[in-house]
């Protein structure tokens, strides 16, 4: 196996907390952990909890609920055991990620499992003051998603080369596809379209075996799997506030005993289900995560996971979330330095917004973010492409802007090419310009130029006075679409379909179609 | 080395950009290697004739870089580089090609005018012109207009052209011409205008000849006009 991986970005972290804020904050959660506890609906956790030190009880509510009061010394040990380095695998070796959580080297992917897709086409309309102009403006319309689209995303997400791993930004929802099905074909759509990393979440627990059997044959078997694998899991199995969730923690158990990664995530609402405050947000959600991962370590120890946190703010006039807004950064730095503080790799989030299109609004949101999210040095940064309205719109022309927009803010980040060789050349260049009869740096530009040093302006950017961006972007949107789809060996597409039950047989003619 | 090789390695080196053997190229690994100056000074002891070493070696390459440019493989560095080859080869071939009879594409004045400091996009003109066959007389930045219109008489330059980057500096232009035509020698010489605040549309209002958005459109405007 090639020990090679995806490039990503090592910035310098920016931290906006001190030593001393992280370590209360670290103390608050725990002190959270310890009263009041958290409230978990899964028996199977609770009595794992209390094997290992936590004291629990059986609260008189509708569902079986026990309370759990976590000893800080369970956590910590347990958190410890977590690894430093979790590998992601990809089909394609070179696309597999290396996450770090001793090195500030950032991956970007998509996210969510929103239920639009937006469609964007140019249309030409005239003006009614001046009947002889035209203008060409976007029109956007709004299209369930399926596995044809989903299909379609992943094979443009292939293509974005600054988009680094594929998490389902869409939900399939063809008449065909039941709760049963509904893994397997996602997965599967996915995994036939890039060869990136997948990962999602788990619909039913009793799909996670189908899923892992396809992975296995794509990746050469149950070992090859392990080594390089494919899939990843996102479980957020916490509902905030500190609630564990029954279904969720029974696919936690099944994910770890299976051997992959997984993502433990938690997504407060800072208004509503967490305090609106940083300092109460965010030793919340770094309570939750702790027991979640503590739950995996208790499981397994040294099961691959990663802290995932998404704390987001309500808005307060419908509270919706609101993504594009100074708290967001605030509370996931906050997070991205404690999950450096713990050594575990971190999941976080950025280029989300209210924006229901493509546009100003959809760049300020998201520049805000991705650009912040960037220099906390978080190693895996998901919802970071095509998402529109909050997280429930996908939109490929969107994940195309935001695909150049992240590598201008890789290029900005990027580790400073100051040393001493560097310095003696520029000396000579100083020198060779100021003795030239035009003192002119431009043609000492070339090296750098062509070794990829020197930004390029922005692809989509018009000449006059008009806004072409939206269509330019369509434009190569379409080139990038027309290129080759990284297809699945047919006899492996053969023997999935063959082990697979549920799989709707429109993925495997678009899987051979394009081989 | 052979004449057809040596106007080859030209060729190839003004389109590397390599003025000298210390110069790096476009590709790899060129450095130490003899540029465009070393080359020319050996095509010449080999007697090959200075005119072809312009049309065989220099004017071929420049087209070449000329396609590059329009298919945006190379940029304006690389344009610039490839120009500056071309200069310091007419540097050397300019006496020999005296010599032989053979003149210059016309005498070109290049100025910024009186108050503006700014010579990049002059400079870059410059450059480029010389690169082109035109004999180059750069007469700076800030320079006084009475200096630029007794350059125009004493060189009996068949161009000139005039740089301005301020909207407070421009206006110094149509004071040049208008100098140009109380000295008798405005139909001597066709005026270029240049500059970010300046337009087709201001060129007319001053008098000049021609707007030039930039240094390739000048060039072409030059093409249309006979010296």
């Amino acid at each position: 196996m090639t020990k090679s991986y995806r490039e990503g970005i090592l910035v310098k972290p920016y931290e906006r907390l001190n030593r001393d804020q992280v370590k209360w904050l670290h103390e608050a959660s725990l002190s959270i952990l310890a009263d009041p506890g958290i409230w978990c609906y899964n028996e199977r956790a609770a009595k794992l909890f209390k094997a290992h030190g936590a004291k629990i009880w059986e609260e008189e509510s509708g569902s079986p609920c026990w309370r759990v009061r976590f000893p800080a010394g369970l956590i910590k040990q347990a958190v410890a055991k977590a690894p430093a380095r979790v590998v992601l695998g990809a089909r394609n070796p070179e696309n597999r990620l290396l996450l770090d959580a001793e090195v500030p080297r950032v991956y970007f992917g998509s996210g969510s499992e929103a239920n639009i897709w937006i469609e964007t086409e140019m249309e030409d309309f005239v003006s009614v003051r001046e009947g002889d102009v035209t203008v060409r403006v976007p029109r956007f319309t709004e299209l369930r998603g399926n596995t044809a689209l989903l299909s379609r995303a992943a094979r443009l997400c292939d293509k974005l080369e600054h988009l680094d791993f594929f998490i389902r930004p869409l939900n399939i929802q063809d008449p065909e596809i039941t709760p049963e099905n509904h893994d397997v074909n996602k997965f599967f759509a996915s995994l036939s379209n890039t060869a990136k990393h997948v990962q999602a979440g788990l619909t039913k627990v009793e799909s996670l075996k189908g899923v892992v059997r396809m992975a296995e044959l794509i990746a050469g078997g149950s070992q090859a799997l392990r080594e390089n694998p494919v899939i990843s899991f996102i479980a957020c199995v916490f509902k905030s506030p500190l609630q564990i969730v029954d279904d969720t923690a029974e696919k936690v158990f099944a994910i770890v005993e299976a051997g992959l990664p997984l993502v433990i995530s938690s997504s407060p609402q800072g208004g509503s289900s967490a305090p609106i405050q940083e300092a109460g947000m965010v030793a919340q959600i770094n309570a939750e995560i702790l027991a979640g991962i503590t739950l995996t370590q208790l499981i397994r120890e040294g099961a691959p996971v990663l802290y995932g946190s998404v704390p987001v703010r309500a808005r307060l006039d419908d509270l919706h979330d609101l993504y594009g807004c100074p708290e967001f950064n605030q509370y996931n730095i906050d997070c991205v330095q404690l999950a450096r503080c713990y050594k575990i790799p971190c999941y976080s989030t950025a280029g989300v917004g209210d924006a229901k299109v493509p546009g100003m609004q959809a760049a300020f949101e998201k520049l805000f973010t991705h650009l912040y999210m960037t220099m906390s040095g978080a190693q895996y940064i998901h919802y970071a492409f095509g998402l529109l309205d909050r997280t429930n719109s996908f939109c490929p022309v969107q994940a195309v802007l935001d695909n150049e927009q992240i590598g201008k803010i890789k290029h900005c980040l990027r580790q400073p090419k100051v040393g001493p060789s560097v310095v003696e050349d520029m000396l000579k260049t100083v020198k060779k310009v100021m003795s030239s009869s035009y003192r002119l740096y431009a043609r000492h530009v070339r090296k750098a130029m062509h070794a990829g040093d020197v930004s390029r302006p922005y692809r989509f950017e018009a000449k006059g006075l008009e806004d072409k961006v939206l269509e330019k972007a369509l434009d190569y949107m379409a080139k990038l679409e027309a290129g080759q789809a990284p297809c699945l060996d047919p006899s492996t597409v053969d023997q999935i379909f063959k082990e697979t039950p549920g799989l709707l047989p429109g993925l495997r003619q678009s899987a051979k179609q394009d081989k | 080395m052979q004449k057809q090789e040596v106007l080859e390695k030209i060729a190839f080196n003004v389109i590397q950009g390599r003025v000298e053997a210390e110069d790096e190229g476009f590709d790899e690994g060129l450095e130490g290697r003899p540029a465009v100056t070393e080359l020319t000074e050996e095509a010449l002891t080999q007697g090959v004739h200075p005119k072809s070493i312009v049309l065989e070696g220099l004017t071929k390459a420049m087209d070449v870089v000329g396609e590059k440019f329009e298919e945006e493989e190379y940029l304006i560095p690389d344009m610039l580089a490839s120009a500056e080859c071309v200069g310091a080869a007419m540097d050397i071939l300019i006496p020999h090609l005296l010599k032989a009879g053979v003149e210059s594409k016309g005498k070109f004045i290049i100025s910024t005018v009186a108050g503006d400091l700014h010579d990049i996009g002059k400079n870059i003109v410059a450059i480029m012109l010389k690169g082109g066959g035109y004999e180059v007389i750069d007469l700076g930045a800030d320079v006084p207009t009475e200096r630029i219109v007794e350059a125009v008489r004493q060189h009996q330059a068949a161009f000139l052209g005039l740089s301005a980057l301020l909207t407070t500096t421009m206006r110094v232009m149509g004071e040049v011409i208008e100098k140009l035509k109380e000295e008798g020698l405005r139909n001597n010489v066709k005026v270029l205008i240049g500059g970010a605040p300046t337009s087709s549309e201001f060129a007319k209002e001053i008098g000049a000849d021609s707007y030039c958005k930039n240094a390739f459109e000048a060039i072409d405007v030059l093409k249309t006009m006979a010296a």
